[in-house]
Order: structure tokens, then sequence, then C-alpha cells
């Protein structure tokens, strides 16, 4: 009973970061700023939604593709963000005004 | 363009209040319109972006939570497949975005 209780509340934990990163990426000015806030959020809100799940099922099979699952994602959404960010400098997007420095300027 | 921007907005508003405060449904059903809710704000962003950049980056934050709303449809069904499914759109989600990024950097796609 009490894991059922401990996956519902990371499950929940994990949809209010869902929502407050795809906020950010809405109300952000930025490429950069909407990238960062986006990338960080949701990957630990559904990072969250899978350990939640892996709590539920618990040692059985669903709940070790949900373990393999969450560490895929931590693995690869930093790296592809990065490709992403670089990729954006490369093609020549612009900086927003309130951006104060730009250190990748080569 | 703004007047576009606030009618979508008070769209997912009046949805938000009408799924989650009048209809009488499960807490899993609740829970999952939250979901699909961050679904329509990212297809916002995909169909609004200033640059190609930004709808690069909207299809990269869809994947991630498609694999999350995957792994949720799996506690509601209790079907076991949907977590393979998950997996999948993970693996795939990664490849495409890599890709996304190389084309936007002008290189090849086998550099």
């Amino acid at each position: 009973m009490i894991n059922h209780v401990l996956g519902y509340v990371f499950i929940i934990i994990g949809l209010c970061f869902d929502f407050f990163g795809c906020l950010g990426l809405v109300r952000l000015p930025d490429v950069y700023n909407r990238l960062q806030a986006a990338t960080k959020c949701v990957t630990l809100g559904t990072c969250g939604i899978l350990f939640g799940l892996f709590l539920y099922y618990g040692f059985s099979s669903i709940g070790f593709k949900c373990l393999l699952t969450m560490f895929f994602v931590l693995l690869t959404a930093p790296v592809s963000a990065h490709a992403l960010s670089r990729a954006a400098h490369k093609s020549g997007v612009k900086l927003c005004d309130k951006s104060i420095c730009d250190e990748y300027e080569s | 363009m703004k007047v576009i921007k606030y009618i979508v907005f008070l769209c997912i508003f009046v949805c938000l209040i009408i799924l989650n405060l009048v209809i009488k449904m499960d807490l899993l059903l609740r829970l999952l319109n939250t979901l699909i809710i961050c679904i329509i704000l990212c297809l916002y962003r995909i169909a609004a972006g200033p640059t190609a950049a930004d709808r690069a980056v909207g299809v990269d934050i869809l994947g991630v939570l498609v694999v999350g709303s995957c792994a949720f449809l799996t506690l509601i069904t209790k079907k076991d497949f949907f977590i393979d499914i998950a997996v999948a759109w993970a693996l795939q989600s990664f490849i495409g975005t890599i890709a996304l990024a190389k084309y936007l950097e002008g290189r090849h796609l086998d550099d």
C-alpha cells in the first residue's frame, strides 16, 4: 500500500515540473532561454513519472523497463539540448535584447 | 499574430476548467489532462516559433513529453505494451533530434 502512495506522490511532482517547463517554453523571450527552461524541467518531470511507476510496480518487468527508460532519458536529453543550442548559435540566431554577454562568440 | 496567441491561450484555459472542474472523472484521467495541456502548449510553440531552431526545440520537448504520457497510459489501462512504446520512442527521439541539429548547422548527415 505504501508503494502505491509514494508512486502517486512522485507522479504528481513530475506532472508539476512538466507543466511549469512547458509554461517556460511558451513564455520566455529567446531560443536559448526556452531550451534551458524546457529541457531541464521536462527531463526531471518525465523522470519523476517513470520513477513513480517503478515504485508502483516494484521489481517486475514493467518496473525494470521504467528504470531503463529513465536512465536513457537522463543520459540523452542534455546531449540533444547541447547539440541544438550549438546548431542554433552556428546558424545565426540572435540573443534577445536583455542579454549581457555572449561567451561562445568566436 | 497576437490575437491568435490570446485565442489559443483562452481555449487552453477554458478546456482546463471544463475538464478538471465540471466533468466528473477519475483522478488518473484528470492527471492525464495536465499532460495533454502540456502537449498543446508545445504544439503552439512548434506552430508559432519565429525561427527554425524554435521548432526544433519544440519537437525535442514533445518527444520527451510523449515518453512520459506513454508511461502514464500504462498505469491507466493496465496494458503493458505502452511501456515498450515508450522505450522505443525515447531511442527514436534522440536520433531524430541529433539529425535535426546537424541539418540546422549546415553539415551533411554522414559527416
